[in-house]
C-alpha cells in the first residue's frame, strides 16, 4: 500500500495582495443569495435562503454542504451575498469616501488639479513611493488632499463646488443638504481611473464606489457556528444576530420601496439599515451606541473578533494552539542530569511518538502494539497509510497486531532518551524553551536537576512547567540539535554560562575545597555517590583533601588559572590554580561555579565542549550536595548572636549616630546648617540625616561582620556565595535600617508627622522610618508599621512593572524579528536593507565569544 | 621586527580589539615562529565565533535587553550621596530612549572645558555663569512707593558679582524685555528705579510687575535650570538640569568636543545621525549598567542601528519601526491591524511573505535559522 501522491499536493504561498471587493465579485464568490432573516424550519433544519443555508457550509453533523457535498470539518465554508435595497457606506472606508468627494468636482467627478499639474502629482507620487515607501507615500497623499479643499471651482467644467462636511458617523452633508448614499455613489462613480492614483488608491485593487456597498457578502456559517445549550436550545452567534437584523431590515427596506410607502418611512429604514450594517462591522463606533445582546451585553461583531490581544490575528494567527503537550508542577530532582526531564508515567501513556513500521523495525514496534494501552511503554493508535487513525484497546490489539506491516505507523507512549521541549513562561528568552531528554519516572510532578532553574527562572514553590514532544523526524532533529541544553550553556546576552551550580552546590563545594580533609574511605565513598566509576587515579594516601576529591570532577588536561572572590586576596586560596586537572590552590565558590560569573565553567565549555561540560556541571553539583549531605549543614537562630561587647558596640553606634541626626535638627532650625549646592534647607537636612542613618546601618553591618561567628554555616553560604549577604546577616542580628520610599525617608501619614503617636513635625530617625531593632529583637509597633510601608511599596512597583516591561520587549521583538544575518554576513531586515554591514562591527556571535570578546591572554598563555 | 609585519598581515582579518589585545599579551621576547601561532590560533578562534548566516540576531537582542527589564526597578531613585543630581533611571528611562520620545524627563548636560578651564579654580563660577537666572535671585528687596508711583528694586551686590553683572547690566537688559515702564539706576546703591511711563491704571499695573518682573530672565543660558560642578578624573566637568548646546556653544570656554547632552533629537540636530546612534548605545547601556545588569554592547548596537537606520531617530513603536515594514501583515498583527488592512486595500498591497510574522500566520517555515536555506532542485 502506498500514499496517493495525487491525494496531495502541497504549495506555497507566494503572496498575498490586498484590494476591496467590487459588488461583481461578491456575487461571483457567493454561492447563495440570502432573502429570509428566518434560520431554521420547525423541524430544526436550515432554511433555504436563510441565514444558516446549506450551501453557506455545515456545523451540524450528518448534514451535507450543498456546495462541496463535504461533510462538518470537511467544508470550510461558503460566502453567500444579499442585495442592499439601498446603497449603504461601509463605515471603515468612510474618511476616504469624504475625502475623495471633496477633492472631486461635483459635476463631473474630475480630480481639482488643473490638467497640467495631475501628471506631475503622480509622477512626484510615484517617486516617493519608490523612494521611501508606501507610508511616505500616503503622508504625501494626505498633503494633496488637504491643498484640494480649499478649490471652490472645477478647472474642468468650471461647476462651482460646495463645502462637504461630515456628520459623523456616516451622514455626508453637502452644504447644509444631507448626500443620499446614491448620490455620494454615482458621484464616485463619475472619478476616473488616472485621477485616483493622485488619492493614493489603486484602480486596479480598489474602486472609490465600491466603499459604498450595493451587495453585501455574508460570511460562511462555519466562522459564525450556533451551539446547542444543554436545555436542546439553540444559541446563535453574535454575527448571526447581526445579520439577521440586517437581512430583516433589508427586507423590510424592499417591501415599502415597492408598496411606495411614504419618503419619510424610507429614509428611517435606511439610516436603521446604515446602523446595523455599520456595527456589524464596528460595534465600537465613537458616535454610535453598541448593538446589545438582550442581556446587554455589546456584541462582538468582526472589527473586535480581528483587533487586539485575544482578536484572530494574535490570538490564532501570531500564536496557536498545540497538541502532545503537558503541563504539572515541577519539583526538583539533583540525580537526574541537566539535560534531561522526569516525566511522569501518566503524562508518558498518553503522550504518543509516532514511529513509521518499516520491515526491520516491525518486530520492536509490535511489541508496543502487543502491551496495549493500559500498560507501559505500549501505544494509543496505529495510522494506516490511507490515514484512518485507529485506537488500539485490549479489544482491537490482535486484530491490528495482524494487520500491522511496513507503511503503518505506531504511536508509541513516551520513553527514556525521547525528546521532549521543556518550557517555563514567560519565556523571555530562548533559555526559556530548551530541549531535554525524557526519565519517565514514577510520581507526578516534571522533575529538573536545579542547576537548569536559573535559565528558566524557576523555583519548586508550585511553579508549573510546559512539556512538548515533537512529532516529526525534521522537528526532533531540530531539537535535538538546536535547542539541547547543552547548546544553551552560553547565554547569548553577556557570553558566560547562565547554568552552573546555585544554593547548597556552592556551599558544598566551597567546604569541601576550603579546607575538608578526609579518610580515603570516606572519599571513596563520597566520589561513588557521586557517580565516579574509575579510581585508578587514586593515591594511596590515608587522608584526602577535598582539593584532591574535587579534582576527580575535572578533565585530567584542564588548566586554569582564576580568582576566588571568597577569599582575601592575600591569602594563598585566592588564586585558582588547576594544573593538568589537579586544584592546587583556590576555593570552589560562587565567582567560579556560579551563573553568569564563571569563567571556570566558560573554559571548561570551550575546551571540552558541551556534552563534557554537561557532565562536569551535574558531577559538580551533585559533589556539592553529597558534602553536606555527608557532614551536615544548618542554619540555627544562633548564627546571628553576637557577643555582648559587640551589642554594646551597635548601641553606640546607632547613639551616636541619633545625637548627630539631633544636632543636625538643632541646626536646621537654628538655619546654620550649611546648604548643599541646588538645595533647599529643607531637602538639605533630609539627604543629610539620610546619608549619616545609612552609614550608621553600615556601621552596624561592619561590626557583625567582625563579631560574627565566621564558623557558623550561615556565614559560609554568605562567604561562597551560595545564598545570603552581609547585610541580610546585619538585619538579622543588629539593625535593619531607614526604611526609604522613593529615595527619601518616610514623609507620607498624617500632617507634620507620620504616625499619631509622634509628636508633630518631629524630624528624628523613629519617627520618618529608622528601624534601630534586628529582625531576631524584634520590631516595635511603628517600625514594623513602616516596613511593611516600603513593602507595600515594593510589591506596587513590581506589579506596576511588569505589564510595562512587558510591552516594551514585545515592541522591541517585534520591531526586530525580521533582522537576520544574511549569507554575505551583513545584518538586513526583511525588505533587505542593511541595518549593519557587520555583525556587531566584528562578525562575533556572544555566545560563542567569552563575555562578548576573544580572550587573548588565555590563547597566549595555553600556547606556552 | 616580523611581528609588524604580522601586525599588517592580519590587521584586514581581525578586529581592532583583538589586535590590540595581541600587542598588550605578546610576550616581549617571542620568537616569530611562536607569534606567527599565535595569531594563528587567535584567527581562528575569531573565525570560529563568527555568527552564522540566518542567525536571528534581531531577536536576540530584543531578549537580551527585555528580559532583564523584568529585573529593573520602576522607581527613579537618586542616591542618597550628598550631591547627585536627579536623574530618570531605570525602566521608566529605557523605555524613554527606545521610544524615541521628542520630550524627556529630565534634560542633561555634561559640560567639558576646555584644558585652561578646567583645573578647578574657575568651574564653580563658571558654573553659575551658565544657569539660567531671573531677576528674583539678584533682588534684595522690592518695594513701591504709591506717592511717586514707582517702584524700587533693591539688587544683592555680592551675587552680581558672582556672575559678574552690574546694576548697569541690569538695567539695561530690563528695559529692553519690560515694555511699558520707564528703569532707572540709582546713583549710590545697587538699587533700581521704575516708573510706568503712562499714567492711566499706573498703579494697577505696577502691583502687577510687582510678580512678574521676578520672573524675567536676567543671565545664563536659557533651559538651565540647575548647575552642579564635578570631578571627574583629573578635571572638572558640570552637570546641568535641561539642556541648550546651541546657546551653551557660545561660550569659547567650553570644549565643544566632548560635551553632550542626553537629549537624542538635540544631540541629532547638532551633531548628526552617527551621534544620535552613539547616544542611544551610551544611555541604553548606562542605564543597564546602574542596574547591575550585564548585557553585550552588541545588541544595543543592533537596537540602536535599527532605530537610526533610516537616516532620523525612529521609536520603537507603531509609529516609527514599526510603521516602515514592509509586510502588512507583520504592522497588523503589532497594533491597530483594522487600519493596516483598509489602508492596504485601498493601494493594493501586496505581502510577499518574505519576513517572520506572516509566516507564522501561513504556517509556513520562517525565512529565519534553519528555514533559510533552500533547494535549488525543484520539489515537487
Amino acid at each position: 500500500m502506498t500514499i496517493d501522491e495525487n491525494q496531495y499536493t502541497s504549495k506555497k504561498i507566494s503572496s498575498l495582495s490586498f484590494g476591496i471587493m467590487s459588488p461583481k465579485f461578491m456575487k461571483a464568490m457567493a454561492s447563495a443569495k440570502v432573502v429570509t432573516p428566518e434560520l431554521y424550519d420547525k423541524e430544526g433544519y436550515p432554511v433555504d435562503g436563510g441565514l444558516m443555508d446549506v450551501r453557506l457550509g455545515v456545523i451540524d453533523p450528518g448534514l451535507k454542504c450543498k456546495t462541496c457535498g463535504s461533510k462538518l470539518k470537511e467544508c470550510i465554508g461558503h460566502f453567500g451575498y444579499i442585495e442592499l435595497a439601498r446603497p449603504i457606506i461601509h463605515i471603515k472606508f468612510i474618511n476616504v469616501v469624504l475625502d475623495t468627494l471633496r477633492c472631486t468636482c461635483k459635476d463631473c467627478g474630475r480630480i481639482l488639479i488643473p490638467k497640467a499639474k495631475i501628471t506631475k502629482s503622480v509622477e512626484e507620487l510615484e517617486r516617493i513611493g519608490k523612494e521611501m515607501g508606501l507610508e511616505e507615500r500616503r503622508k504625501h497623499v494626505k498633503k494633496i488632499i488637504a491643498s484640494l479643499k480649499t478649490i471652490n471651482q472645477c478647472p474642468y467644467c468650471q461647476a462651482k463646488q460646495e463645502k462637504i462636511t461630515i456628520e459623523k458617523p456616516t451622514t455626508i452633508m453637502e452644504a447644509e443638504k444631507r448626500l443620499s448614499p446614491v448620490e455620494i455613489r454615482s458621484r464616485l462613480e463619475r472619478v476616473p481611473d488616472e485621477d485616483l492614483e493622485v488619492f493614493g488608491i489603486n484602480p486596479k485593487a480598489s474602486r472609490p464606489e465600491w466603499m459604498v456597498l450595493t451587495v453585501m457578502p455574508i460570511p460562511p456559517v462555519t466562522m459564525r457556528p450556533s451551539i446547542t445549550l444543554e436545555s436542546g436550545e439553540r444559541s446563535e452567534d453574535d454575527l448571526t444576530h447581526k445579520l439577521g437584523d440586517i437581512v430583516r431590515i433589508n427586507q423590510r427596506l424592499f417591501e415599502n420601496i415597492n408598496a411606495g410607502a411614504p419618503e419619510i418611512i424610507i429614509e428611517d429604514l435606511w439610516d436603521l439599515l446604515q446602523y446595523h450594517i455599520t456595527t456589524f462591522f464596528d460595534n465600537e463606533v465613537a458616535q454610535l451606541p453598541p448593538a446589545r445582546h438582550r442581556s446587554g451585553q455589546p456584541l462582538k461583531t468582526i472589527t473586535a473578533r480581528i483587533k487586539s490581544k485575544e482578536g484572530r490575528i494574535r490570538h490564532n494567527l501570531a500564536g496557536k494552539r498545540t497538541n502532545f503537550s503537558a503541563r504539572t508542577v515541577i519539583s526538583p530532582d539533583p540525580k537526574l542530569n541537566i539535560n534531561e526531564v522526569g516525566v511522569p508515567r501518566v503524562i508518558a501513556m498518553n503522550i504518543t511518538i509516532p514511529e513509521r513500521v518499516t520491515e526491520w523495525n516491525m518486530k520492536y514496534l509490535k511489541q508496543f502494539v502487543e502491551k496495549g494501552n493500559k500498560e507501559y511503554p505500549g501505544s494509543n493508535y496505529i495510522v494506516r497509510p490511507d490515514g484512518k487513525r485507529k485506537k488500539i484497546t485490549d479489544e482491537t490489539k490482535e486484530q491490528l497486531l495482524e494487520e500491522i506491516q511496513p507503511g503503518f505507523i505506531v504511536e508509541r507512549h513516551m520513553m527514556d532518551g525521547d525528546i521532549a521541549i521543556f518550557n517555563r513562561q514567560p519565556s523571555l528568552h530562548r533559555m526559556s524553551m530548551m530541549c531535554h531528554k525524557v526519565r519517565v519516572l514514577p510520581g507526578l510532578t516534571l522533575r529538573l536537576n536545579p542547576a537548569v532553574c536559573a535559565p528558566y527562572n524557576a523555583d519548586f514553590d508550585g511553579d508549573e512547567m510546559n512539556l512538548h514532544v515533537p512529532q516529526t523526524e525534521e522537528a526532533r532533529a531540530e531539537a535535538e540539535l538546536l535547542m539541547e541544553v547543552q547548546t544553551q550553556l552560553i547565554s547569548p546576552r553577556y557570553g558566560l554560562s547562565i547554568i552552573g551550580c546555585n544554593q547548597d552546590a556552592i556551599s558544598g563545594n566551597y567546604l569541601l575545597t576550603k579546607n575538608m580533609e578526609l579518610p580515603r574511605e570516606e572519599a571513596v565513598d563520597l566520589l561513588a555517590s557521586v557517580g565516579i566509576t574509575d579510581f585508578t587515579s587514586l593515591t594511596n594516601k590515608k587522608m584526602m583533601t577535598g582539593k584532591e576529591i574535587f579534582s576527580f570532577m575535572l578533565p585530567s588536561s584542564f588548566n586554569f588559572r582564576g580568582n576566588s572572590k571568597s577569599m582575601p586576596e592575600d591569602h594563598k586560596d585566592y588564586e585558582v590554580y588547576i594544573r593538568d586537572g589537579e586544584l592546587i590552590t583556590g576555593v570552589m565558590d560562587k565567582s567560579n561555579l556560579g551563573e553568569g560569573s564563571g569563567l571556570l565553567l566558560r573554559n571548561i565549555h570551550k575546551q571540552y565542549g558541551r556534552e563534557e561540560m554537561v557532565e562536569i556541571i551535574g558531577r559538580i553539583y551533585r559533589l556539592g550536595i553529597e558534602v553536606l549531605m555527608k557532614y551536615g549543614f544548618t542554619v540555627r537562630v544562633s548564627d546571628t548572636d553576637l557577643t555582648t561587647k559587640a551589642n554594646e558596640q551597635v548601641e553606640a553606634v546607632i547613639k551616636e549616630a541619633y545625637e548627630k541626626v539631633a544636632e543636625m535638627i538643632q541646626q536646621f532650625k537654628d538655619g546654620t546648617l550649611e546648604i548643599l549646592p541646588g538645595r533647599s534647607l529643607h531637602e538639605t537636612l533630609e539627604l543629610r540625616i539620610l546619608e549619616k542613618l545609612n552609614k550608621a546601618r553600615n556601621e552596624t553591618g561592619q561590626i557583625v561582620a567582625e563579631n560574627a561567628n565566621q564558623e557558623t554555616d550561615t556565614m559560609t553560604m554568605v562567604k561562597s556565595g551560595a545564598r545570603g549577604n552581609l547585610l541580610n546577616l546585619a538585619q538579622m542580628s543588629a539593625c535593619v535600617g531607614q526604611q526609604a520610599m522613593r529615595g527619601s525617608r518616610i514623609e507620607k501619614g498624617y500632617e507634620g508627622r507620620t504616625l499619631s503617636c509622634f509628636k508633630k513635625d518631629d524630624l528624628g530617625p523613629e519617627a520618618h522610618g529608622f528601624i534601630e531593632n534586628g529582625f531576631k529583637k524584634g520590631l516595635k509597633p511603628h517600625e514594623m508599621f513602616f516596613m511593611s510601608m516600603t513593602g507595600r511599596d515594593s510589591m506596587m512597583d513590581t506589579a506596576l512593572r511588569t505589564p510595562k516591561s512587558g510591552y516594551l520587549y514585545r515592541r522591541l521583538a517585534n520591531a526586530m524579528q525580521d533582522l537576520k544575518i544574511e549569507y554575505d554576513f551583513t545584518v538586513r531586515d526583511a525588505s533587505k536593507k542593511i541595518i549593519q554591514f557587520y555583525y556587531g562591527e566584528d562578525g562575533m556571535d556572544v555566545s560563542k565569544s567569552e563575555a562578548g570578546q576573544i580572550n587573548v591572554k588565555n590563547i597566549i598563555r595555553n600556547l606556552k | 621586527m616580523t611581528t609588524t609585519k604580522l601586525f599588517n598581515e592580519y590587521k584586514e582579518l581581525l578586529p581592532e580589539k583583538v589586535l590590540d589585545d595581541i600587542k598588550k599579551y605578546l610576550p616581549d621576547k617571542c620568537t616569530d615562529a611562536k607569534a606567527k601561532i599565535i595569531f594563528e590560533t587567535v584567527y581562528g578562534e575569531y573565525k570560529r565565533s563568527i555568527a552564522n548566516p540566518g542567525e536571528s540576531v534581531g531577536l536576540i537582542s530584543a531578549e537580551s535587553i527585555g528580559e532583564p527589564g523584568t529585573q529593573m526597578t520602576l522607581n527613579t531613585f537618586h542616591f542618597a550621596g550628598v550631591a547627585e543630581m536627579n536623574v530618570t533611571t531605570g525602566l521608566p528611562r529605557l523605555i524613554e530612549i527606545l521610544d524615541g520620545r521628542k520630550t524627556i524627563k529630565t534634560k542633561m548636560m555634561e559640560v567639558y572645558l576646555k584644558k585652561s578651564h578646567s583645573s578647578g579654580k574657575e568651574v564653580k563660577k563658571i558654573a553659575e555663569l551658565l544657569k539660567e537666572t531671573t531677576l528674583k535671585e539678584f533682588l534684595k528687596e522690592i518695594s513701591i512707593n504709591i506717592m511717586n508711583m514707582q517702584m524700587t528694586i533693591e539688587l544683592d551686590e555680592n551675587k552680581m558679582k558672582s556672575v559678574g553683572l552690574t546694576t548697569n547690566k541690569i538695567t539695561k537688559t530690563l528695559s529692553k524685555l519690560v515694555k511699558g515702564f520707564k528703569f532707572k539706576e540709582d546713583k549710590k546703591d545697587p538699587v533700581i528705579i521704575v516708573t510706568p511711563s503712562s499714567k492711566d491704571e499706573a498703579l494697577n499695573t505696577i502691583y502687577k510687575l510687582k510678580e512678574t518682573i521676578k520672573h524675567v530672565y536676567i543671565s545664563g543660558i536659557k533651559g538651565i535650570t540647575q548647575v552642579l560642578p564635578v570631578k571627574r578624573g583629573d578635571e572638572h566637568v558640570i552637570v546641568t538640569a535641561g539642556t541648550n548646546l546651541k546657546d551653551l556653544f557660545k561660550h569659547d570656554f567650553v570644549d565643544t568636543e566632548r560635551t553632550i547632552s542626553n537629549d537624542l533629537y538635540e544631540m541629532e540636530s547638532m551633531f548628526g545621525i552617527e551621534v544620535a546612534r552613539q547616544i542611544i548605545i551610551n544611555e541604553v547601556f548606562k542605564v543597564l549598567d546602574a542596574q547591575g545588569i550585564n548585557i553585550d554592547v552588541r545588541h544595543i548596537m543592533l537596537v540602536s542601528d535599527a532605530m537610526t537606520m533610516s537616516g532620523s531617530v525612529l521609536g520603537i513603536n507603531r509609529y516609527g519601526i514599526v510603521k516602515e515594514k514592509p509586510s502588512v501583515l507583520a504592522r497588523a498583527s503589532f497594533e491597530t491591524p483594522i487600519t493596516h488592512i483598509i489602508n492596504a486595500s485601498l493601494v493594493g498591497e501586496v505581502d510577499k511573505l518574505n519576513s517572520v510574522i506572516e509566516n507564522v500566520m501561513m504556517n509556513q517555515a520562517i525565512p529565519v535559522g534553519t528555514g533559510l536555506p533552500g533547494l535549488i532542485t525543484k520539489v515537487k
